[in-house]
């Protein structure tokens, strides 16, 4: 049985202070003239985690991966993997092999020279070579494929080759560019557990660029969030998802209802915050550290909001409103209600009952939550 | 396109394209004429081949072939590796120093009317031959020596353009997987962009088998090329065995042109099957 | 960082001995006096005296040129000429390059095969197929007496009309090929969707075509333009003693003349002439290039 993250996220290493990073960055920046890519990033990163970096385009993800695979030399910062400082080494040298976003298979060699190209140029004998090209076809099951030519293949079958050629190495570290955008949905998701079996199979460290946050969800120990050229959060998926460190990655990561609001009691057990935006007041039930009279934002996940036609008790988490829209998916239903104030709150639901009350548009409804639901965020 | 507009297109392309090949077809055609007269048809003698067993025994003509293979052969191959050199870098190399001039030095001589290579490059020669002594005498040498020159801009451009294009996500996944630069380079980037140095390598044979202008400024005593022989005849007007040469000329272009696509067309076949 | 300078050194090298060194030599000969000598050139700098060097820049080739009317008027037939001719090439040729573009792709790889087939012909060949069709008993003049169209033949050889048809004959291909890889990348569902918003055919070439296809327009102009304007061969078989192109009068000068220091002359304006058509012509090229990555 595998989970994303395979055996790391059970270990958990990065809770421990005494575990050996495998992949340390420290102080990164990257200048091109006065922009920089990246902006001083410093990162931990464990022996068999799947780590991804998430990221808009533009976010620097992309550049900080390229200097991990020692195809961009950082303006400033050390690159340590394995404990060896690898910051000014080139490609050719790093125990680092990278899967590119176009998969970048040689056109003019056939299946078999391209997964064995890397191994020929550390002239391993041929026997080995032959026999090490055959297993990881077999395992990214192209066995039968092997004299085929890359335009003979499908997208997908592409995909598995570069993935076979990148891995038959046993690199300590892969990089991943956007390895699932070139899919279509279902393929997509098929991949990405067989990409989590062959990592936890095989233990190597991999490295993932995306832009897609549910891929993010599915295949990392734990995400990278990307902004500007900075990390804004790193931790694993339910981390970044339920405890959100800042306004960016709270609606970066998933959608969610964000209220603005004003502080009215702070205390050590709860806050309650008075937001004009809600037009109500919102009790969490933990406290935070904030200034007094500071502007905060509380999040609340659209899967968290209860929808009624009757009246909740309580006065706090309450609030009234008219169903503006209705998305049909299938497993679910979007919801967007709009309150008095003119906000606009997004509610999903799953479809559990086939003939339930249907609520449909204009309909008057509460919407309420729980105390712990939302998360309070400062910037 | 609606049919007015197509049928325009049409006529126009029609109209253009026997514009282009009624000339040759006459050439050809008038090489089987008895006729000295070339464009007077002798009917009671023709067709015939006696213009072509002329040719074949015209020692000037064969000797200036000869000169012009020899010289166009060399050009060819030394062309493609400076151009090979130069397009590589001005592709792969944002910056260097003298990009600029590189640059310019590999696009001027694509316009640059003949007229002023050719007498650029004479008078370099004679001003080395007083400096150092070398080259003693224009001849084969400096007629090489001048092609390389024009016809390196064109591989340049070629190999420039088809770079262009190029994966270069291919070169990094090489390095990627252990490959040196220069490794990379002749196992990976050249077999790729091999038939863009093939269709250059042609190019600069074919230019400097056709060369005139530049032929004459740099050439020297015996070593006259097949241009400087045809031209000399036909500045006196036609002759049949022109006619002649014209013909098997535009045979061999035709069946090169014509085995080469039809066997890349094959190859795209065999492929397809394979799949 | 040395391995990339060792790649463009050595074309850098080449191209700078033998493509920039000799420019800098002809502006020298052309400032030098004419001499009864091998070479026919008296040398510019000359020791009089234990120390002291002395340059003679003799004006005089450049004042000769500017004075004589032959030169200026080669210089002027020459630029007319010449654009006369790219606006011929760009009439025959735009048509042309436009069918291909349009044309289903198997057809258009054979089109544009028939396009490049005369261009790896001999151009001098080419020419001399003129010289048959052109002259008084040739075939064109044979074929209009045959079918009763004239009664004399025509002067077609050695005028100006034929000088006309050789150029832009040879330089078609160099029109159209241009031009047509700029047509190529062009969206053809621009076109419909203009139409779909009420533009006529002829309109939408006319606002969206036109002015999309104006790289490939500038850059097939200067490949004829330029080198037409130093044009020798053509004019010399076709024009007549009358064809007055300054190519033909810089071979005059250096051939029959032994006039080193003239045939320079005319090289050096004829460049200075041309140096700003061609930075046109770069400046387009870096356009395009720039617009397809």
């Amino acid at each position: 049985m595998t989970t994303s993250g395979g055996a790391a996220v059970k270990a958990a290493p990065w809770k421990d202070p005494t575990a050996r990073p495998y992949v340390q960055v420290d102080h990164i920046t990257k200048s091109f003239g006065d922009f920089k890519a990246v902006n001083d990033v410093s990162l931990k990163i464990y022996q068999g985690e799947i780590f991804c970096l998430l990221g808009a385009s533009g976010c620097g993800k992309t550049t900080l991966l390229r200097m991990l695979g020692g195809f961009e030399t950082p303006s400033s910062g050390k690159i340590f993997i394995d404990g060896e400082d690898m910051t000014g080494v080139p490609p050719y040298e790093r125990p680092v092999n990278m899967m590119f976003q176009s998969y970048a298979l040689f056109p003019h060699m056939n299946v078999e020279q391209n997964v064995a190209f890397g191994l020929k140029q550390d002239r391993i004998p041929k026997p080995q070579i032959e026999e090490r090209v055959a297993t990881m076809l077999d395992l990214v099951k192209l066995g039968d494929f092997a004299k085929r030519k890359p335009h003979q293949l499908s997208g997908g079958q592409r995909q598995r080759v570069a993935l076979a050629r990148s891995l038959v190495k046993r690199p300590k570290l892969l990089l991943l560019d956007e390895p699932l955008g070139a899919l279509d949905k279902k393929l997509r998701e098929h991949t990405q557990f067989e990409l989590i079996s062959l990592q936890d199979k095989l233990g190597v460290t991999f490295v993932v660029v995306t832009h897609d946050q549910e891929e993010a969800m599915t295949l990392a120990s734990r995400i990278g969030v990307m902004n500007h050229g900075e990390i804004v959060q790193a931790g694993t998926p339910s981390e970044i998802y339920e405890f959100p460190s800042s306004k960016f990655v709270a609606d970066f990561v998933g959608s969610v209802n964000m209220f603005e609001g004003k502080l009215l009691e702070d205390e050590p057990e709860y806050v309650r915050i008075g937001s004009e935006e809600l037009g109500g007041t919102i009790y969490v039930s933990h406290g935070i550290s904030a200034p007094p009279e500071a502007i905060v934002w509380a999040a609340v996940r659209p899967e968290k909001i209860f929808m009624s036609t009757a009246p909740p008790a309580g006065t706090d988490n309450v609030v009234r409103g008219a169903v503006q829209d209705i998305a049909y998916l299938g497993d679910l239903s979007i919801y967007l209600v709009k309150l008095p104030t003119g906000k606009v709150v997004r509610v999903t639901q799953p479809n559990t009952s086939r003939h339930a009350e249907a609520i449909t548009w204009d309909q008057q409804v509460y919407l309420s939550w729980d105390a712990t639901s939302p998360v309070v965020v400062t910037r | 396109m609606n049919y007015r507009s197509s049928y325009f297109i049409l006529t126009c392309l029609g109209l253009g394209f026997a514009f282009l090949y009624i000339p040759i077809l006459s050439m050809v055609v008038f090489s089987f004429n008895a006729s000295k007269l070339v464009t007077v048809w002798d009917a009671a003698n023709s067709p015939t081949l006696k213009w072509y067993y002329a040719l074949l025994n015209n020692e000037e003509i064969l000797d200036a072939a000869w000169i012009s293979l020899k010289v166009a052969l060399i050009n060819a191959s030394g062309s493609v590796i400076l151009g090979t050199l130069a397009g590589f870098g001005l592709a792969r190399f944002s910056q260097f120093r003298g990009r600029f001039t590189l640059n310019a030095m590999t696009t001027a001589p694509l316009v640059m009317p003949e007229v002023i290579t050719g007498l650029s490059l004479l008078l370099l020669f004679v001003a080395l031959e007083q400096l150092i002594g070398w080259p003693a005498g224009r001849g084969i040498t400096t007629m090489t020596i001048g092609h390389m020159t024009f016809s390196m801009a064109y591989v340049t451009v070629i190999v420039n353009s088809r770079l262009a294009t190029f994966d270069t996500a291919l070169e990094e996944a090489a390095m990627d997987l252990g490959a040196r630069p220069l490794k990379v380079f002749f196992v990976i980037t050249l077999p790729i962009i091999f038939p863009a140095i093939l269709s250059g390598w042609l190019l600069a044979f074919t230019l400097s088998w056709d060369d005139l202008v530049i032929s004459s400024f740099t050439s020297g005593p015996g070593s006259s090329t097949l241009p400087m022989v045809v031209f000399s005849k036909v500045r006196l007007g036609v002759s049949p065995e022109i006619n002649v040469l014209a013909t098997i000329t535009i045979t061999v272009v035709t069946l090169m042109i014509v085995g080469v696509s039809w066997w890349m067309a094959r190859m795209a076949k065999l492929d397809k099957a394979a799949a | 960082m040395t391995g990339r300078g060792l790649v463009v050194v050595l074309p850098y090298m080449w191209l700078l001995l033998f493509f920039v060194v000799p420019f800098v030599i002809v502006l020298k000969i052309s400032f030098s006096d004419i001499d009864l000598a091998i070479p026919p050139y008296k040398p510019l700098l000359e020791w009089v005296g234990k120390n002291s060097l002395a340059i003679k820049l003799n004006f005089n080739n450049y004042a000769f040129l500017f004075t004589d009317r032959l030169y200026i008027n080669a210089f002027l037939n020459s630029i007319k000429v010449a654009f006369i001719s790219t606006v011929l090439c760009l009439l025959v040729g735009y048509p042309m390059a436009y069918g291909i573009a349009r044309a289903k792709p198997a057809l258009r790889n054979i089109l544009l095969l028939l396009v490049i087939l005369p261009f790896w012909t001999s151009l001098l060949l080419r020419v001399y197929a003129w010289i048959g069709l052109l002259k008084a008993n040739g075939v064109i003049n044979n074929v209009l007496l045959h079918l009763g169209l004239i009664h004399e033949p025509l002067t077609m050889l050695y005028t100006p009309f034929a000088m006309y048809v050789g150029i832009v004959y040879s330089y078609l291909p160099f029109f159209i090929l241009p031009l047509y890889a700029n047509l190529e990348k062009m969206d053809w569902q621009l076109l419909e969707a203009a139409e779909d918003l009420g533009c006529r055919p002829w309109q939408a070439f006319y606002k969206i075509t036109l002015p999309l296809s104006r790289n490939g327009v500038l850059a097939g102009s200067m490949l004829v333009f330029i080198p037409a304007v130093g044009e020798f061969v053509i004019p010399a078989l076709l024009g007549g003693p009358n064809a007055l192109m300054i190519g033909r009068v810089l071979w005059d000068e250096f051939f029959s003349n032994r006039a080193w220091p003239v045939a320079s002359a005319v090289a050096i304006l004829l460049l200075i002439l041309l140096v700003p058509f061609m930075m046109w012509y770069q400046s387009v090229q870096a356009r395009e290039s720039a617009g397809a990555r």
